[in-house]
Formats: structure tokens, sequence, C-alpha cells
């Protein structure tokens, strides 16, 4: 058998915007030698129906992310904050457009 | 200090509580050892079954009756693969390669889904893969977009949007056999004949034996036993049968006034076992096409390592 893998080609992260002035959103993931058979293999796994109007690869090593055992500390600073939501402040009855 | 042992089953109490609440894991998440290897097992089983079933189907892909069946064909085949992509994509967040994967469906080492080991003898059979096994597939992976690991419901979602053209594909080229002539109509009606138990076995053994069920619906990765979705997947097929004047092959198949449902004869578990044993009538024959293909397309690999590392040079 060949020496030759494609599992040995660095995984890409795989981005899609649906339409013109959505998010990218992340799709899954794709092997690829380089960055541009990269998007196009991303098209061919990712974008079969129209599901994309612009791609984006990301070599998945240079994503960095929370941990997840840390993820309850990391966020606590949002925890005791009610004031940065609307429903935190009173407004008289029958007052509108508020 | 506390133990391993001990913090082990702290994390596992908090796991559990986790898959209670209906919360999704992440790869990053803690989980169980068992967790981790079940669904590796499931998922790379998954994905194999996906690009093995490619087979049956390309056979027919030159011998299409028509150019709109051939591109839906092609269509159906590469989604194939991509359903193969998507979930070797998913298992490789919990840390095995895909090369890992690969090489252990090369070797036979790997099991895939039943089905895929039976031949696509008629034209019909293509009719009878998207109706039978993709319906069946869909209820599968219907539950399974549901499934606690949370790339792997991604992955399904995705799946199950695409799966339902390959359903329907089939359906109507059965249909459209049933309403040809009489050679026609028995081609369809001999297909859906050998492909009805097969179908009907792809959702594995009853739960009382099956040795991974209590586990998975603990996780929560699935959602229904095996007999329940074997259940649905009858009760909504039937009908369809009835509809184009199919007969499914089942003397005893009855709709059940009682409980609503239709009761069916005694799979043929022997069989099953011999066909996942490895000696289902095309095992050896698909296996072979797998490691020819990966051989044969070794020049584009290194074509494409070539030109990368020229790029970068």
């Amino acid at each position: 058998m060949s020496e030759s893998n494609s599992s040995n080609w660095p995984l890409w992260e795989v981005f899609t915007q649906k339409k013109t002035g959505s998010p990218h959103e992340h799709a899954g993931s794709v092997h690829a030698p380089d960055s541009e058979i990269a998007l196009q293999n991303a098209r061919d796994v990712y974008a079969r129906r129209n599901e994309a109007v612009s791609l984006w690869v990301v070599k998945s090593e240079m994503v960095i992310a929370t941990s997840p055992g840390d993820s309850g500390p990391f966020f606590d600073p949002a925890n005791d904050k009610m004031y940065r939501h609307p429903n935190f402040y009173k407004t008289p009855e029958g007052v509108k457009n508020l | 200090m506390t133990t391993v042992t001990e913090n082990d089953t702290v994390l596992e109490d908090q796991f559990n509580t986790r898959i209670d609440s209906g919360e999704y894991i992440e790869p990053k998440d803690w989980m169980p050892d068992r967790y981790r290897k079940q669904l590796l097992r499931m998922m790379s089983q998954h994905a194999h079954s996906e690009v093995v079933g490619m087979l049956p189907e390309g056979n027919w892909i030159t011998r299409a009756p028509s150019l709109r069946r051939k591109v839906a064909l092609m269509a159906k085949v590469q989604d194939e693969a991509g359903h193969g992509l998507y979930i070797y994509s998913s298992a490789e967040t919990l840390g095995m390669d895909r090369s890992e994967m690969e090489a252990q469906l090369l070797s036979g080492k790997a099991k895939y889904s039943s089905i895929f080991n039976y031949p696509t003898l008629s034209w019909a059979d293509i009719g009878s893969i998207g109706w039978l096994v993709d319906g069946a597939a869909i209820v599968n992976q219907t539950m399974l977009a549901k499934a606690s690991f949370g790339p792997y419901a991604r992955a399904m979602i995705r799946i199950c949007k695409e799966e339902n053209f390959h359903h329907k594909q089939g359906y109507e080229i059965l249909a459209t056999l049933m309403k040809g002539t009489d050679v026609q109509k028995a081609m369809a009606q001999e297909s859906v004949n050998r492909f009805w138990w097969p179908a009907l076995m792809m959702f594995g053994p009853s739960d009382k034996d099956s040795p991974n069920s209590a586990d998975l619906l603990r996780w929560k990765v699935k959602k229904n036993t095996n007999d329940e979705l074997r259940q649905r997947f009858i009760d909504r097929t039937v009908p369809q049968a009835d509809f184009i004047g199919l007969t499914l092959p089942d003397p005893k198949l009855k709709l059940n006034e009682e409980t609503k449902h239709y009761d069916v004869g005694e799979i043929d578990w022997d069989e099953f076992y011999a066909v996942i044993g490895g000696n289902g009538p095309c095992n050896a024959q698909r296996l072979s096409a797998r490691q020819k293909a990966h051989n044969e397309g070794a020049w584009v690999r290194e074509a494409a390592n070539a030109y990368a590392n020229k790029k970068n040079n």
C-alpha cells in the first residue's frame, strides 16, 4: 500500500456564509495539503447545494479555544451583571416604545 | 488528596447529570472512556458505511436508463462520499486520525452496515436502495440528529436534509417501473423482494440481544431502541408499497388493529450475523474495490503533496 496518505495533510476548519450579510458559521473540517485545495474540498463537502456564498478555511491548529474545565470562572464576570440586560430596569406601566 | 478513581466518579456523576438535563457534550469536555470508545466505534462504522455504500450504486451509473437518472445517481453517490467525510470529520474531534479509521476499513478490521454486502443485480435495485435502504437510514439518522455528542448530531442534521432527495429518487424509480410493462413491474417486485428483509436488519438485533444498546440509550446517543426504530420504518413504508402496487415478501405482515402498528414475521438473524461476520454475498468484493480505489488514487495524493511543497518552498 502507498505511503501517501491524505490524512497526513493538515486539518482545516471550514466556515460557511449562507447569504451575504449573514455571519460565517462553522460547518466542519477537511484535510488538504494547501489552502487552495482546502477551499475546493470545503466547497465539495460543505456547499454542494448552494449552502454558501463565501467560505473560510482556517488551519485547525490556529484555532485557540477556551477549555471546558475553565469555562465557569472564565465566563463568570458576566454572571452578576444583570444591569446589562433591559429587563433589569423597571418602567412605569403603560409607557410605550420603551 | 483525592485518588484518581474518586475523582473519576465525581466527574462521571457530573457527566451523567449533564446528559440527564439534555446538554450536548462537546469534544473537549470530560467524558467517560466508554462513551468516547462507543462513539468512535459507532461513528467510524457509520462513516465507513457511507463510503462503502457508494459501491453498489456506483455499479449502475454507466447503465442508468436516462440522463436524468444518471445525473441524479451521480449526485447521490457524491453525497454518500460527503456524508462519509462529515462523519469522519466529527469522529476526528475525539482524537482519532482519519488515516487510522481508513486503515481499519482497508484491512477489513472495521465493520460497516451489513446492507452494502448485498449485490445490485438490476436497475430496480437503485430504486430499492433509495426507498428502503435510505428510508431506513433516515429513520435512524433522524434520531441520531439529537444524539448527545454535538459534532455527531450536527453532522446528522446535515445528512438528513440530503437523504430526503435519495429517498424520493428511489421511490420515483420504483413508482415509474410499476407503471411500466409487465417485465418492468416484475423487475421492481423482484428487487423489493430481495431488499426488504436486509433493510429491516439494518436497525440491528432486537435490543435484548444488542450488546451496546443499554449504554447508548443511557448516554442519549440513541433515544430509541432498535425495535422501535424498525417498527417506525415498517409503519411508514408498508403504505408506500401498497400505493404503487408492490407487495412485501412477508406473509405475516398485517396491520394490527389494536396497536395500530404492522405485525411482521421473524427476521432471519442467522443471515444477519453471517453477513456481518464476513460471509455476505459481496463482502470480499467490497473490500477489494475499496483497496483498489485507495491504491489507484495514490498518485493524486502524491501530486497534491508535490504541488503544496513546491508552493511552500
